[in-house]
Formats: C-alpha cells, sequence, structure tokens
C-alpha cells in the first residue's frame, strides 16, 4: 500500500501560535511521535451519495422563506496533490449568515439571526470530484481575540478524502477581503501562496444570471508518496 | 502536475453546526459481533479545564480485524452494518463518552500484527490542525509487541492505554498539556 506524503514545509499550521490566543492552552507542548502509516491510517470512513439528500448542498431552502442575503454559488473540485479527482467524497460545510451571526447558544455577537438560515450544508464529490453549493454570502463578525478583532468573510469546509490521514478541516475565503491580512487563523500558514489558496476566486461561468454570482475552491487533499507509474 | 495539500484551519468554536449531524455515539449496533465496550473521558486543556467545544472522531477494524475499506485486502469477513466510524461531541464538562466493539488485530507497517487499537482525530476550537492519537485496550498481552507503541516514550505509552473503569467501561482522557499529555502522532 501506498503511503502518504509528508506536508510540504510551511504549507500546514504549528498547534502554537500565539497570536491566536486560544491556542496557548490547547496545543500539545511534548513532542509529537512520528510513526509509520498503517492500514489503520491508510483506510477510513467511506461516505458517498446515499449519506446525503440531494438538496443538502442548498442552504438557501432549508426552511419556510428564503434566507436574506446575497445567493452565491459556491463550488469547485475535491484532487489530490497529484491533481487526480477524488471522487464521491464527502464534504461538509457550515458558516454565520449575512449578518455575521451563527445560530449558536454561544454566539452573543449583537446581529441578528435569520430564521430562514441555518448554515449547514453537505455534498458528495462527483466522478471527477465536483461539488456545488448554493448558499448566502456569510457575514465579517467580530471575536474577542484581541482589540477590534473581526473575521473576514469565510466558510468552514470539512472533508474525509479516502484515508484517516486525508481528513482536513480548512476554511474558505473571498477574494479581496480587506481583513485577510489582519486575521490571526488565515495567517497562521506561514507560506504565502498556501494562504492565498485559501481564498476562492470569482468565477463567472458559473453564476447563474439575474441569479447569483459565484465562486470557486479547489481543495487538495494529501497524495500518495509513491507515483505510479503513468500509463 | 504536483499540487500542495490544502491548509488545515480550526473548526473554531461553532463546529456543531455543520458536524452534528453525523453523530454516531454507538459505533457498532447490535448485531455487530465482538466484545462490547464503552469508552468514556474528558478532553482537558492545559488548565486542567474541559473543553467544551471539542469533538472527537473514531475509525476501527471489526472484531475479526478488517477496515470497512477497499484497500483494506485481507481474506477477512466484513460485518453488515459496521463502517467503524464515529463521532462524537465533548460535552459541558468536557466529557465525552461511546460504545463500540473491540476490534481485532489488524497488521502493521513492516508485518505482523498490530495490538487491537481504535484511531482517534481530536478536533477543537483553538487547535489549528486536528490532532491524532490511538486509544490501546488494558490487559492485552499484545500492546508489549506493539510497534507503534514502542515508538512512544516509555513513560507516555500509558496514556494511549485506557483504564477499567467498571464491567464493559473503560476511560480514556485527553490530555493536551503537563502532566500526563497524550502523546499525540505526526503522520
Amino acid at each position: 500500500m501506498n503511503t502518504y506524503r509528508r506536508p510540504h514545509p510551511g504549507t500546514q499550521p504549528d498547534y502554537d501560535y500565539p497570536p491566536y490566543v486560544s491556542t496557548a492552552k490547547r496545543h500539545p507542548t511534548r513532542p509529537l511521535v512520528r510513526p509509520p502509516q498503517t492500514l489503520s491510517e491508510l483506510t477510513g470512513p467511506m461516505f458517498g451519495h446515499g449519506d446525503v439528500k440531494s438538496t443538502d448542498n442548498d442552504l438557501t431552502c432549508q426552511h419556510k422563506g428564503e434566507p436574506l442575503g446575497e445567493r452565491i454559488i459556491v463550488g469547485g473540485r475535491v484532487l489530490d496533490e497529484d491533481g487526480r479527482a477524488v471522487p464521491h467524497t464527502l464534504v461538509e460545510i457550515w458558516q454565520a449568515n449575512a449578518a455575521g451571526r451563527y445560530p449558536h447558544p454561544t454566539d452573543n455577537h449583537d446581529a441578528p439571526l435569520d430564521p430562514n438560515f441555518s448554515g449547514a450544508g453537505r455534498a458528495v464529490t462527483d466522478a471527477q470530484g465536483r461539488y456545488r453549493f448554493l448558499t448566502i454570502r456569510p457575514g465579517e463578525y467580530p471575536w474577542r481575540n484581541h482589540y477590534n478583532a473581526w473575521r473576514p468573510a469565510h466558510i468552514h469546509f470539512s472533508l474525509f478524502g479516502q484515508a484517516f490521514l486525508t481528513r482536513m478541516v480548512t476554511q474558505m475565503y473571498f477574494p479581496g477581503d480587506p481583513l485577510l491580512g489582519l486575521d490571526p487563523m488565515y495567517n497562521c500558514i506561514a507560506d504565502e501562496s498556501a494562504r492565498k489558496r485559501l481564498i476562492s476566486a470569482f468565477d463567472l461561468k458559473s453564476t447563474v444570471p439575474e441569479y447569483a454570482l459565484a465562486y470557486r475552491f479547489d481543495i487538495v487533499l494529501r497524495g500518495r508518496a509513491a507515483t505510479p507509474m503513468e500509463r | 502536475m504536483r499540487l500542495y495539500a490544502s491548509a488545515n484551519q480550526t473548526v473554531g468554536p461553532y463546529l456543531h453546526i455543520g458536524l452534528t449531524w453525523l453523530v454516531t455515539r454507538n459505533i457498532a449496533g447490535a448485531s455487530v459481533s465482538g466484545e462490547r465496550v464503552t469508552i468514556q473521558g474528558r478532553l482537558l486543556d492545559g488548565n486542567r479545564a474541559g473543553v467544551d467545544d471539542g469533538m472527537v472522531e473514531i475509525w476501527q477494524a471489526n472484531a475479526h480485524g478488517k477496515y470497512a475499506h477497499p484497500e483494506d485486502r485481507q481474506k477477512k469477513p466484513l460485518q453488515r452494518g459496521f463502517k467503524g466510524f464515529g463521532r462524537i461531541p465533548t460535552d459541558a464538562r468536557g466529557a465525552f463518552r461511546f460504545t463500540t466493539i473491540k476490534p481485532g488485530r489488524v497488521p502493521g507497517a513492516r508485518g505482523g500484527l498490530q495490538a487491537p487499537h481504535l484511531v482517534v482525530s481530536v478536533f477543537m476550537r483553538g487547535l489549528l490542525k486536528h490532532l491524532a492519537t490511538r486509544i490501546y485496550f488494558p490487559d492485552e498481552p499484545s500492546n508489549a509487541e506493539d510497534a507503534v507503541l514502542k515508538l512512544v516514550p516509555a513513560a507516555r505509552r500509558s496514556t494511549l492505554i485506557a483504564r477499567p473503569k467498571s464491567r464493559g467501561v473503560l476511560e480514556w482522557n485527553i490530555i493536551l498539556q503537563g502532566k500526563g499529555e497524550t502523546a499525540f502522532f505526526d503522520y
């Protein structure tokens, strides 16, 4: 069985990152152990089209009325590090509403909840690794990490891929957001090009005229260490 | 084409919104054969405070030591209805609890068999990338020959081995920092 590649230097965050204050008491302080990858890590839970409903990728149709805010389409492909599609894999998302508020008991930001928006969606990629969500552009919101801290607009993404080792949770950002340079979460990634890959791209050809603009966000999961022979 | 894996980001404090739909506290339904076990514990931060906005995910083989995955090509039986996946959020005390069956032994990286174990991912606000660790079982003679366990410094091995709590119940805590800090893995 082929093992998975180690992360490229600088492309993944460290656990201890003082600008994000909550890491202080939540990062391991002892050296991590580096074991070989075994069958236990080279396999992982498999989810497919039977695990989601066909409407789970539409965050605008989960209630009686339409949510407030700007409708957007968010789509892209899930690939491995060799550029191969990762088909039939589960993608879970969650996000704030257009006002920058989550329907969550611990979110006490003074911005309105939207009774027509829960902010959670799921999709399974097709044979080409493609996924697509219809949602609302999320709002920015303040948090208490430091004085006048605001999170840039973002959507949380959770992916499984084909193995325990391809499991990933990330966040998608929007192009041109002036808060990105000030955001510890975005800046925890040392490598600038790796940071920028978390910013979606405006995607004119996927827009639906008179209905919704579109953003493209391709996600790359860890790839295999040994590349099979090209056919 | 050579791409680099996308960067991980924290799940943040509102992970439940997107992830609760798949919560699985009973990994093995009643029809699944094997020795049933409940594993409970707490997720504790550097102040020994319970992490109330965390989540663990479990991945495991069935009682025969076979994973429900196409790349497990061992000639061992699969079990209908057993996926081997659990997702368990922590509660207000940072506590988690799930029920499953003890897995069988699976092959190691260089031949031989591993001791029975569950692999675990840990997610929470304040963690920029999830943590990986393992749960091993007490009173299991094969722990002594397990190649992964042997790589863990001897003084820290006990952090990966659940302790008997009561009949059918094991206790296993995740300690992020300080005395008894859980051994985490970097793959």
